[in-house]
C-alpha cells in the first residue's frame, strides 16, 4: 500500500480526542521538566522519548476501526486489534528514528545553533523512520511474493 | 509555576501536532512512525536551552537514546500483543509502560551509575 493521505481521518477524531492528547502531552513535557529538574538531566532526559501519546493513539486507532466496522455490519473487534498492531509496528520503526535523533543532539548541540540542531534532527528522525518503513514494506512485498510463487508453482 | 504552564501548554501543541499528522496519514502502520516522533523532545529541549544552555541539552539528548532502546522493546511487546494475542489496546498501551519503565531506568543504572 502506498503513503497517502486521508482527511477522513479530523472527521472521525472528536474534539475531547484532541484535548486528550493536548493534555497527555503537556502533563508529560510538564512532569520531564519537574524529573529533571530534581534528578537532574541524565534522569530526565530518558523522559524525552516516553511514549506519552501512544496509549492514546492506538486506542483512537482501534476505537476508529471498530466504528468503521459497525458501520458496515460487522463486529470489528479484531480487526480493529490489529489495525492499532501496525500502528505500533510503525512506532517500533519511528523508536529508531527517535534514537537517532537523540544522538544527533547529543554530538552536535554545543557545535551548532540550537534550532539548527533541532532541525537537523527532526529531519534525520523523518528520514530513518521512513526508509526503515518503507524496507520494512519491501521486504514483505518480496516474502508475499514468494509464498504467492510458491503457491501457484 | 510559569515555567511548568510553559512547558505544558508547548508541549500540547507540539505533541497534537505530530498525533494529527498521523491521523491524516495511511497505510496504519506509516502513520503509527508519528506515535514514536520526537515531539516531548523538541519541546522540552527548546525550553531547556533557552533556561540551562546546550550542555544540558546534550546530556539530557544522551540520555533519551536509552529511553527510545526502551521505546522499541515496548512497541516490539505491544505489536506482539495486539496481532498475535488479541489484547485490547489500552490494556496492551498502557501496561507496557511498566516495561518502558524497567528498561529506561535500567540502562540509566547500568550505563551512567
Amino acid at each position: 500500500m502506498r503513503v497517502g493521505l486521508n482527511f477522513a481521518g479530523f472527521r472521525q477524531t472528536r474534539w475531547y480526542e484532541y484535548a486528550i492528547r493536548f493534555l497527555f502531552g503537556g502533563a508529560i513535557t510538564a512532569i520531564t521538566g519537574i524529573i529533571a529538574e530534581h534528578y537532574g538531566p541524565v534522569m530526565g532526559g530518558l523522559f524525552l522519548a516516553f511514549p506519552a501519546i501512544f496509549p492514546a493513539s492506538a486506542t483512537l486507532v482501534e476505537k476508529h476501526e471498530i466504528q468503521r466496522k459497525h458501520k458496515l455490519g460487522m463486529h470489528g473487534t479484531s480487526r480493529g486489534r490489529k489495525s492499532a498492531g501496525l500502528d505500533a509496528e510503525g512506532a517500533k520503526l519511528g523508536s529508531m528514528g527517535l534514537l537517532v535523533f537523540g544522538l544527533i543532539v547529543w554530538q552536535t548541540a554545543l557545535d551548532l545553533r540550537f534550532w539548527m540542531v533541532l532541525l537537523t534532527a527532526t529531519a534525520a528522525w523523518a528520514v530513518i523512520s521512513g526508509v526503515l518503513w518503507y524496507l520494512r514494506k519491501a521486504k514483505f512485498f518480496l516474502r508475499t511474493h514468494h509464498h504467492a510463487s510458491e503457491a501457484h508453482q | 509555576m510559569t515555567e511548568i504552564l510553559i512547558r505544558f501548554v508547548v508541549g500540547g501543541i507540539v505533541v497534537s501536532f505530530f498525533a494529527s499528522l498521523g491521523d491524516v496519514l495511511k497505510p496504519n502502520s506509516f502513520a503509527g512512525l508519528f506515535g514514536a516522533a520526537p515531539s516531548v523532545a523538541l519541546a522540552t529541549l527548546a525550553l531547556t536551552v533557552f533556561k540551562e544552555g546546550p550542555a544540558y541539552a546534550q546530556l539530557e539528548a544522551r540520555s533519551m537514546m536509552l529511553g527510545a532502546v526502551a521505546f522499541f522493546f515496548y512497541a516490539w511487546l505491544i505489536t506482539w500483543l495486539l496481532m498475535r494475542k488479541n489484547a485490547p489496546a489500552l490494556l496492551a498501551t498502557s501496561g507496557s509502560i511498566v516495561l518502558w519503565l524497567g528498561i529506561a531506568l535500567g540502562l540509566r543504572f547500568l550505563i551512567f551509575s
